[in-house]
């Protein structure tokens, strides 16, 4: 492995030929197992697609937690137009690295999930929309999909059954907005990425205003091991109404930070005491944010809690996308509410008046007490702003900036009044301000 | 407007992974392809991109002006792209980006004198597990040091 070692209470599955020599080729993915899902749903009518599929408990990989099989059930199948499947591989979520591995080690197995989504919706055309910066995944992707040409599962008759399914990639140009999905379908089409007004919802209109199956990397990768082991038997991976595995991000202070396939449900602390080998240099547990930087921060003696959908929603947090980001006892809650904050500014799209003021006005207001200069009641004015922009923009970006800024000023308003009342003033010009703009 | 082979074989292509009638999906992939031979999206390139695509030049320009990889003004030959966000700032990423902007005499997307090297302070590039991450131009380097951003400055000013 490149980038970090397996570890032993790690349950592979969808990460199972990492690190095997060239598993990036269809010969090595054939080999081990590659495309027998798939060619399981070559005997199956769609609906026995979407119920295994539904059996399986398996929920969207992105951040939301939708039910997959359901979200592919509503999918106007009937419709007389054509039908699209599309891959979200516009990681962006601050702490999240799990799709690009996904996609640089086992891009096979993300093809493979595209062609059972594409039996399921009838479909004979699919997109992976991958983001700008990750052009070597393009590159890694666009190999395979030649290899899957080659052995007749992409073209006009896919292994002589008479179905017809082309797959594409297609490249984003650097926008976090782009990871949701109406935005994509806009992005895609060429256009802005700003998102479009729900319902209808993609399985009706889509990409061009057609039926559409749009899900995470993961998700995708997810689904050729359902239909190879079984729906049932995928579920019980994991924990009651979350099946199977899920691809964690450790990052932050942690000894070996990596991304580590789990079983939905592991044990947060497990997790960082065993997988992750503890906070780094013996430091104490601070904080976590349990699913990438949307989502509300947990206190060190809040984290013990099961990583599923529903425990850390039971916690007021959310899983999200699987980046769990762990802060030791000297980080400053005031420096990362800002730098978060900057990151919310900097990518909403501007289409809704609250979240682009709203981001604007949080950025200004962080900056201004992590200088020094805040007021006491800032700390309040953070929070009561925050929830003003919660629920009233067309896509979640929104709430993603909203939500962790509010679980800050709660958690950690000591250190927000300390910075105002103490007034630190920094010895050297503090880069984060630089870069502040203030 | 003329580009070399390679990349005329490549904007070709583009357009025909999207239905006949939906060449507009390849703005973006066109305009980024294009913008690595070119340097920068240039007038000439928007108004090509909107013949080729059956769109207006404004319509590009609606795109150029959204996403922040497409720059109208030409990066450096190496552009040094920091990554500040979350997990890299809890790793040094924001004292990288002060030790890279201070060494070069450039600011964020800014450019030195002899065209050669750019910076760019960038949100999260997933490599959160392997923090500080840079990338130069489409490649990544993970767990970055003062020291090893120095060392990759070295080569990329004798590279050019």
């Amino acid at each position: 492995m490149p980038y970090n070692e397996p570890h032993p209470l790690e349950v592979r599955v969808l990460s199972k030929r990492f690190g095997i020599p060239n598993s990036q080729s269809i010969d090595v993915y054939l080999a081990n197992e590659g495309y027998q899902g798939f060619e399981r749903t070559l005997k199956m009518t769609p609906d026995e697609v979407v119920n295994e599929v539904k059996a399986s408990g398996l929920r969207g990989r992105g951040g939301a937690g939708f039910p997959t099989g359901l979200k592919w059930s509503f999918l106007a199948r009937s419709s007389p137009k054509p039908k699209y499947i599309i891959v979200n591989a516009d990681e962006s979520e601050p702490g999240t690295c799990k799709d690009r591995l996904l996609i640089e080690f086992d891009p096979h197995q993300l093809i493979e999930g595209c062609l059972i989504a594409g039996r399921a919706a009838t479909s004979n055309q699919g997109y992976i929309y991958v983001r700008g910066e990750y052009r070597y995944l393009i590159d890694i992707l666009n190999k395979a999909i030649a290899e899957a040409y080659d052995q007749g599962y992409l073209g006009d008759d896919v292994r002589g059954s008479g179905w017809k399914f082309h797959l594409a990639t297609h490249t984003g140009a650097g926008a976090y907005e782009c990871g949701e999905e109406s935005a994509l379908l806009e992005s895609f089409e060429g256009k802005r990425g700003v998102p479009r007004i729900r319902p209808p919802f993609p399985a009706v209109a889509g990409a061009y205003q057609s039926p559409t199956i749009l899900n995470n990397v993961e998700t995708y990768c997810a689904v050729p091991s359902i239909f190879r082991m079984g729906g049932e038997e995928w579920a019980k991976l994991g924990s009651p109404k979350n099946g199977g595995t899920r691809m964690f991000c450790l990052s932050g202070h942690i000894n070996r930070p990596g991304v580590y396939e789990l079983p939905m449900g592991f044990p947060l602390m497990r997790m960082i005491e065993e997988v992750g080998g503890g906070v780094r240099g013996g430091k104490k547990l601070k904080a976590v944010i349990p699913g990438g930087s949307s989502c509300p921060v947990l206190r060190a003696e809040e984290c013990n809690i099961n990583m599923d959908f529903d425990s850390v929603a039971a916690a007021k947090s959310m899983l999200g996308s699987g980046g769990v980001v762990v802060m030791d006892e000297t980080t400053d809650i005031v420096a990362v509410a800002l730098r978060i904050m900057r990151f919310y500014a900097h990518e909403s799209c501007g289409w809704c008046i609250p979240c682009r003021e709203g981001t604007t006005w949080l950025r200004k207001i962080l900056a201004r007490v992590y200088e020094g200069h805040g007021m006491v009641s800032d700390v309040d004015l953070i929070g009561e702003l925050s929830k003003n922009m919660l629920g009233r923009t067309f896509c979640p970006l929104g709430d993603a900036a909203a939500m962790p800024t509010i679980a800050f000023v709660e958690k950690f308003r000591d250190e927000f009044l300390a910075y105002i009342k103490t007034k630190p003033v920094p010895a050297q010009p503090d880069p984060l301000l630089q870069l502040a703009g203030v | 407007m003329t580009f070399s082979p390679e990349l005329e074989e490549k904007l070709t292509g583009i357009l025909k992974v999207y239905p006949p009638e939906r060449k507009r999906s390849a703005v973006i992939p066109m305009l980024l392809y294009a913008q690595d031979e070119i340097g920068s999206i240039t007038r000439e390139l928007v108004e090509e991109v909107a013949r080729r695509t059956g769109i207006t030049p404004l319509q590009v320009d609606e795109v150029v002006t959204y996403y922040s990889m497409l720059h109208r003004k030409p990066m450096g030959k190496a552009h040094v792209q920091i990554c500040t966000n979350i997990s890299c700032m809890l790793n040094g990423g924001a004292e990288l980006w002060r030790h890279a902007s201070t060494r070069m005499g450039i600011g964020h997307k800014e450019v030195t004198a002899d065209g050669n090297i750019s910076l760019e302070e960038v949100e999260c590039m997933g490599a959160c597990s392997w923090a500080p991450a840079i990338q130069v131009n489409y490649d990544f380097y993970h767990r970055m040091t003062p020291e090893k951003l120095d060392a990759l400055l070295t080569e990329l000013e004798g590279k050019h």
